[in-house]
């Protein structure tokens, strides 16, 4: 450990005498006087990018423009959101159930936008739930959760959700190897015999984007950390990064340390994906839950599953391989070319980067230096394209650009460094503040970057922000990359914890976002269709009250008859259908929500009145001139009450004259 | 400042035609440095938006019998204001209900001097609220974003302005509710 500090001190010293000349002081002579125009948008113009971002231990993805760093939407996934109410109306409840039940808070870590033939076509952006493990779908016209799958035989999704080229898979490694199958009750310390991990291929309709759980690959019980697909010439290839292939189950800090090299995971998923066609997968039975929002009907369901179809790569050697790399990789990431695989491991002092065809060639000669857990290992040297020498202190990401360049996130050294893919040279160098994660070039993972810029995402702002008490805002760098030096353009605040992001032009989903929902094309149960459908109804204890709302009132606005004892369900129908204009709904004493409704959706608040009283509802959302003005009372009698269940709106005594 | 309206009344008209034709969409290919614009500098009025229930302003628009009144919101600038969430009840008055001022009415109230004039009476056409004829009644008055009132007559289920003025049409729009009259309500003098 002693040793270890000494080298670390004297790399530093030796970096930061080397590249002394490259390191601003300070953020004044960071950022040069044009910065500020290149990152303004100025009224009436829109951004250049849709950057998404992922809300780490939020559960939330967020939503920026790019350059600007200005924040439009969080969108709620994994997590129950207020300013949504997502996750507390009864239609998406369903959405957070697990089959451990109902789960309301997650973490979310990576993003994956949906691509044909590798380029981002605007579809989807898949997350994955890190804890309980899920992967959600987002659809990119009403920016909406609009399908979590949950992930069986899995314990920690984090080498997640990491797609194909045309969007025929979403992956989900495990980061936690656990006991699987009938024997899950054993002890801890018995991790190298009985904990396994897998990696699931989930399936992705090309046309509803629905997503179903393919297969699994059962696997030895190390951790999986990331993953990317092959793409051109790899296409059809998975790689997921590994470590703790000492297979420790306590103080990995250590134990997991131990090897010189772990591995990155290189899987033939066409072969895989022929295996099972031909039915050579082993039917397991597990649960899981499979969640699925009705655009039509505006509510989810929720549907337990049962069988997973696994495959063991032991019967079928020519699925999986393992490529040496060095100390515990993390980033695992594909050239655009599809040739060239970059693994970033946090401890290590070199890049290395593995050339495609060279392992094609290892593995037809059987290259091998021995197996892991009776799966092949090949020669290090054999697949090796080369090493980026010293090229800084704790790698973690990179991504690339269309030229030929690839970038790489430091943590230790707070940086990002910009090296060439072809002679591995390092060419610019950049200081991020502080500790950066995740970084992202806009299409960096694709088959065809759109370049321009690179944003850090970096985890602390310590000296950066206004302080904000023991934990400061997360922070996201925009640097632009079109010359050849890296220049910091614009530092701007994060909700969460990003950790992955993309970045798409904004064309590509602007021209296709929903505006409205249409009236005429709401089958929601419990819609009402026009202030002349408004009605209330008892079932029993129940009371179904079918409301609408348009500026500036609720249709019914007054309802007597509720009994205590009674659960009050408000299904509120938006009858707007202007973009931009939702109404909100709140009934003092609510104890689990209120609801927003965007225009021509119908969504619902159970209510269940605690004491007895004239209760005040209105809408919360700002919609109007009158909003103030939309209002009105519920009136709650005791149980054995001979209140007749009544509903009006705009019933007055006599005509009156509006005050002046 | 009255040429930057014509050029914005000119720029609003071209608009409202590119509406309704699709967005010429840029090149999806490269990531330009160009970033898209979203209507110029117009207000709400400008907004582009074949989606949504057409709001008052792009329903008078639309209207071949509704072209002075149009020409009066914007000689007053009152075109963004109109197309505003709301929500509003617009009484709005037939070209045929302004022809039947006395000559020169108009014409006199579109000069740069008269703008508040013309101002005044096109407020005392809007109501800030839905009023609908179901949640009125006879003799209700109303009060107008002018200041002034006007009164509801209903008989045998027509509407009549300040015993005047018929309602011959009523047309929901997104942001409220317009009543066509065949006659231009004048506010009270005083």
């Amino acid at each position: 450990m002693c040793k270890k500090l000494i080298f670390y001190s004297i790399s530093i010293i030796a970096i930061l005498s080397l590249f002394s000349a490259c390191k601003p002081k300070g953020v004044q002579s960071a950022v040069s006087g044009d910065s500020a125009v290149k990152a303004y948008v100025p009224p009436g113009k829109y951004d250049e990018f849709y950057n998404i971002v992922s809300g780490g231990f939020s559960g939330q993805m967020s939503i920026y423009g790019l350059p600007s760093g200005r924040l439009f939407r969080v969108i709620p996934v994994f997590s129950v959101d207020p300013e949504k109410g997502y996750g507390y109306s009864e239609e998406s409840k369903p959405m957070l159930n697990t089959s451990h039940g109902f789960v309301p808070w997650d973490d979310l870590h990576h993003i994956a936008l949906s691509t044909t033939d590798g380029i981002h076509d605007g579809k989807w952006a898949f997350g994955n739930a890190n804890n309980t493990p899920r992967i959600a779908r987002i659809d990119l016209k009403t920016f909406r959760t609009a399908e979590i799958l949950e992930i069986p035989n899995s314990g920690g999704n984090h080498s997640s959700p990491f797609i194909t080229e045309n969007t025929e898979y979403v992956v989900a490694g495990t980061r936690f190897s656990v006991p699987m199958g009938d024997k899950t009750d054993v002890a801890i310390n018995t991790y190298k015999e009985n904990f396994k991990g897998t990696v699931s291929f989930i399936s992705v309709n090309k046309e509803s984007g629905e997503m179903n759980l393919a297969f699994q690959i059962l696997l030895p019980g190390v951790d999986f950390d990331l993953a990317r697909a092959g793409k051109g010439k790899s296409h059809g290839w998975f790689f997921f990064s590994c470590y703790n292939s000492e297979r420790a189950n306590t103080l990995l800090e250590v134990n997991a340390s131990q090897k010189d090299k772990d591995f990155i995971m290189a899987v033939n998923w066409k072969k895989a994906e022929e295996y099972i066609k031909a039915g050579k997968g082993m039917k397991k039975n597990v649960r899981y839950t499979h969640n699925k929002m009705d655009e039509s009907k505006h509510s989810a369901t929720s549907k337990i599953e049962t069988e997973a179809i696994v495959l063991d790569p032991k019967e079928f050697p020519d699925i999986v391989y393992w490529i040496p790399c060095p100390k515990s990789p993390h980033g695992c990431d594909t050239d655009p070319s599809g040739e060239y695989i970059v693994g970033s491991g946090k401890l290590a002092a070199v890049i290395p980067v593995f050339s495609f065809t060279k392992m094609q060639e290892a593995i037809s000669s059987k290259n091998y230096e021995g197996d892991y857990e009776g799966l092949p290992v090949l020669k290090y040297d054999a697949v090796l394209h080369g090493e980026v020498k010293k090229p800084g202190l704790g790698p973690l990401h990179t991504e690339f650009d269309a030229n030929g360049y690839a970038y790489t996130s430091f943590f230790v050294s707070s940086e990002i460094v910009k090296w060439r893919i072809s002679d591995l040279q390092v060419v610019d160098r950049v200081p991020t503040y502080y500790s950066v994660g995740h970084l992202c070039v806009p299409g960096g993972p694709t088959k065809k970057p759109w370049g321009k810029y690179v944003i850090a995402y970096n985890k602390i702002t310590k000296d950066r922000y206004l302080p904000t008490g023991p934990e400061l805002t997360q922070s996201a760098q925009l640097f632009s990359i079109e010359g050849d030096k890296m220049k910091l353009l614009l530092d701007f605040p994060t909700i969460g914890e990003p950790h992955y992001a993309e970045a798409i032009p904004a064309e590509l989903l602007s021209k296709n976002s929903t505006k409205i929902y249409k009236l005429e094309e709401n089958k929601h149960p419990y819609v009402t269709a026009g202030e002349k459908n408004s009605k209330v109804e008892r079932k029993g204890n129940e009371v179904h009250v079918y409301m609408t709302s348009i500026r500036s009132h609720f249709t019914p606005d007054n309802i007597e008859g509720v009994k205590l004892g009674d659960v009050v369900y408000f299904h509120v129908t938006n009858l707007e259908q202007d973009w931009d204009v939702p109404h909100g709904f709140a009934v003092k004493g609510a104890n689990n929500a209120e609801l927003l409704i965007m225009p021509g959706e119908t969504q619902t608040l159970a209510w269940k009145p605690e004491r007895i009283g004239v209760f005040p509802m209105y809408c919360t959302d700002f919609c109007s001139a009158l909003h103030q003005e939309m209002q009105g009372y519920v009136r709650v009698s005791p149980a054995n009450s001979n209140v007749p269940l009544s509903f009006s709106t705009g019933n007055v005594a006599k005509p009156t004259a509006p005050v002046q | 400042m009255k040429k930057i309206n014509l050029f914005y009344s000119i720029l609003l008209c071209f608009l409202w035609i590119s509406c309704n034709t699709p967005n010429p969409t840029t090149s999806s290919n490269t990531a330009s440095s160009n970033t898209e614009t979203n209507s110029e500098d117009l207000g709400q009025a400008g907004v582009q938006d074949d989606e949504s229930q057409k709001d008052i302003v792009k329903v008078a628009v639309g209207s071949q019998d509704h072209t002075t009144l149009v020409a009066a919101l914007k000689q007053a600038e009152y075109v963004n204001d109109i197309a505003n969430a709301g929500p509003f009840t617009v009484f709005a008055p037939t070209n045929a209900a302004f022809d039947k001022l006395p000559s020169g009415t108009v014409d006199g109230l579109m000069k740069p001097d008269q703008k508040d004039a013309l101002k005044t009476i096109l407020e005392y056409h809007v109501a800030v609220g839905v009023y609908k004829q179901d949640y009125l009644q006879d003799g209700q008055s109303i009060s107008m974003a002018s200041g002034d009132n006007i009164t509801v007559g209903l008989k045998d289920g027509k509407m009549m302005i300040n015993g005047k003025a018929n309602v011959v049409a009523t047309i929901p729009a997104s942001n409220g509710l317009i009543y066509v009259v065949d006659e231009v309500l004048l506010p009270p003098t005083k």
